[in-house]
């Protein structure tokens, strides 16, 4: 099937073409980085992890995104989504692949990246990461391949990938809830020392996950004509205005936990995100951007009205995605680390040739996911599926 | 063209059966002579304990200028590099009451302790969180308590520094040994690459050649060091006869550095 990739028409060239030159140009500064060490970002002896990790655990919801698409197809025999199965598998395999990357240009000695192999060290969250992200990889992969395959030979899927399939359902949850054991085990860190953080994040990921799929599908049906229909990209709006209810709704039993207390440690954080402390406001725009977008996304994607219109839905779903974005791609690495364990504030902000390397990141996952698109949507056309009947 | 074939395979066997046995000839042969070299030499010399641990009395240690002196000779003794900035490396440093003990403070506090600062180091916790959190072991709890490092075996994930409640870990952003005085260094001690994390040690390498630690033996008495889990040693005599106090006792991380205050 890898063959479909090869063939295109000079839009696609271009595209693959664009994307390999921002790799190419991300990592020539890795280069740079692998040579003069982390000394090149902005992370500093208090904020030891920035906008590397702070991609990666975003990333990680929108690998497990896919699963809210699996679940009503496998589960519940929610038969409009069998159009998007496939890109919501594809689509975990580019985050897979985004998240791992991250995780490689973040640590210091990428060389010795397999001592946590040779080394197995089961009481660090780390090691249970890597097995349940690389596992969720294979599982896609596996998943994913087969079934289109099949598809193109016109045959039905082979038995055991059911099996599989339910597995991949169980254990998309687990690289959320994983990721999360990351950060709300550690002692001292108040912002992340909540038993609600697994729940918050599977919340912001069943939210941000399916809406940047929706984007990236919208996108498809411009460019391939492939449409997976109107009632199933309804019924996934819907599951992403429910979950960006949770996620909000989360957030706020936090807010009332730290203030309703009153316990400094717990509101410091808080207050240093949303109204700056000790003269520092670096976060502050940021994270009122955050929840006015929020808000506002809300106000679109909750009225049927609003939300069964093709043409405001993109915008709402964009604003969605800036939101969430802020709140855990930025607000919760750095938030959580500030302030340092002495109570005070070293500010962080990512460099320019830490931006370049996440880009390059990024455009790797823009790479593999449009090869995989490529890939499904040309067989899609042979079989004359490209517009499902509603 | 088969008879040297043959003759080829021949020969490698050969070799291959002289490599297979040649270390074990070695070892063999050095079994008489060199008895011993291959372990690792044991200083009679060297202190033991079954739980290292700190008392400070900070009634006498207690200005900029003294914990200064000791941190210039355990960053000297360690190769500890002067970086400026945010991302520099610090194994001894000085802090005040407000930043040692975050939770503990006090609105009004007496003017002394307002002036007093505190010396900051690792605090070998009993139940380290570093520790917990390493994906390599590289670093690890010794037997005496000790938390140490292996420099070799860190991947510079940071996930210690995350968890470390004290901010006692640094991270190598870069290479360390443009910021040392080359000519100046201890060759004794090893000098660290870019990408390791590292912190304070407890001078495990002056305690297995029988010398206490370097910041203790330098205090003139403020810092008492010894073992805590011998009711005789000089630690808990000190402890017994003041009142001390922990960093964040409510993270429950049960740290081996106690403060006289």
């Amino acid at each position: 099937m890898i063959e479909k990739a090869l063939k295109g028409g000079p839009k696609y060239w271009s595209w693959i073409f664009f994307l390999l030159l921002i790799i190419g140009a991300g990592f020539t500064v890795y280069i740079n980085q692998l040579q003069e060490g982390l000394t090149i970002t902005g992370l500093s002896r208090d904020v030891s992890w920035g906008f590397y990790i702070a991609q990666f655990t975003y990333l990680v919801g929108l690998a497990a995104s896919g699963v809210m698409i699996v679940l009503p197809y496998y589960f519940h025999h929610y038969k409009k989504f069998k159009g998007m199965v496939i890109m919501g598998e594809f689509m975990a395999i580019a985050a897979v692949v985004m998240c791992l990357g991250f995780i490689i240009v973040d640590i210091g000695q990428p060389q010795r990246m397999l001592n946590i192999i040779f080394h197995p060290t089961p009481n660090s969250i780390l090691f249970w990461d890597m097995i349940v992200l690389n596992g969720y990889l294979l599982l896609n992969v596996v998943i994913g391949w087969t079934c289109l395959e099949s598809e193109r030979q016109r045959v039905k899927p082979p038995k055991w990938v059911k099996s599989l399939a339910y597995t991949s359902i169980v254990w998309a949850f687990s690289i959320h809830t994983v990721t999360a054991f990351l950060y709300s085990g550690l002692p001292g860190r108040h912002y992340w020392l909540t038993a609600i953080l697994a729940a918050r994040f599977l919340a912001s990921a069943f939210c941000a996950g399916p809406a940047i799929l929706l984007l990236v599908v919208f996108i498809t049906r411009k460019v391939t004509g492939y449409d997976p229909g109107k009632s199933a990209i309804g019924t996934l709006a819907k599951i992403i205005t429910y979950a960006m209810l949770v996620n909000v709704f989360f957030f706020l039993l936090e807010i009332f936990t730290a203030f309703y207390s009153n316990i400094p440690g717990h509101m410091h954080s808080i207050a240093y995100l949303f109204v700056g402390s000790h003269g520092h406001h670096e976060l502050v725009p940021w994270m009122w951007t955050a929840t006015a977008l929020a808000f506002i996304s809300l106000a679109m994607l909750v009225p049927p009205k609003f939300r069964d219109n093709q043409k405001m839905l993109p915008w709402a779903l964009v604003m969605l995605v800036i939101a969430t974005w802020i709140d855990k791609g930025l607000a919760l690495l750095i938030g959580g680390l500030t302030p340092n364990p002495f109570n005070e504030i070293t500010t962080y902000w990512p460099t320019g040739k830490e931006l370049m390397i996440s880009m390059m990141v990024y455009a790797l996952g823009a790479l593999v996911l449009t090869i995989l698109y490529k890939i499904a949507t040309d067989i899609k056309r042979d079989l004359g599926e490209l517009t499902e009947s509603d | 063209m088969k008879q040297s074939r043959r003759n080829f395979l021949k020969f490698a066997g050969l070799s291959a059966a002289g490599l297979c046995l040649a270390p074990t000839a070695a070892a063999l042969a050095s079994g008489g002579g060199g008895a011993g070299k291959a372990h690792a030499v044991v200083n009679a010399k060297t202190l033991h304990a079954k739980r290292w641990a700190m008392v400070v009395d900070t009634r006498k240690l207690n200005t900029e200028e003294a914990i200064e002196t000791l941190a210039e000779v355990c960053h000297h003794i360690h190769n500890v590099p002067t970086i400026p900035g945010k991302q520099e490396v610090k194994w001894l440093w000085e802090g005040t009451y407000a930043e040692t003990f975050p939770e503990q403070e006090n609105n009004f506090p007496s003017e002394d302790l307002e002036k007093r600062r505190f010396p900051l180091l690792c605090n070998h916790c009993e139940n380290p969180s570093c520790v917990r959190v390493c994906p390599t072991k590289a670093t690890f709890k010794r037997a005496d308590g000790i938390v140490a490092m292996d420099y070799h075996r860190c991947i510079g994930c940071r996930y210690c520094m995350a968890a470390c409640p004290y901010g006692s870990r640094s991270f190598n952003f870069m290479d360390p040994r443009p910021f040392m005085d080359m000519d100046k260094i201890n060759k004794k001690f090893p000098t660290r690459m870019r990408g390791v994390v590292e912190k304070c040690n407890f001078c495990v390498e002056r305690l297995a050649i029988g010398e206490m630690p370097a910041c203790v033996e330098k205090s003139s008495g403020a810092i008492t060091f010894g073992d805590l889990q011998d009711p005789d040693s000089s630690v808990r005599k000190v402890l017994r006869e003041n009142f001390t106090i922990r960093r964040k006792p409510a993270v429950g991380t049960e740290p081996g550095v106690y403060y006289i205050i």
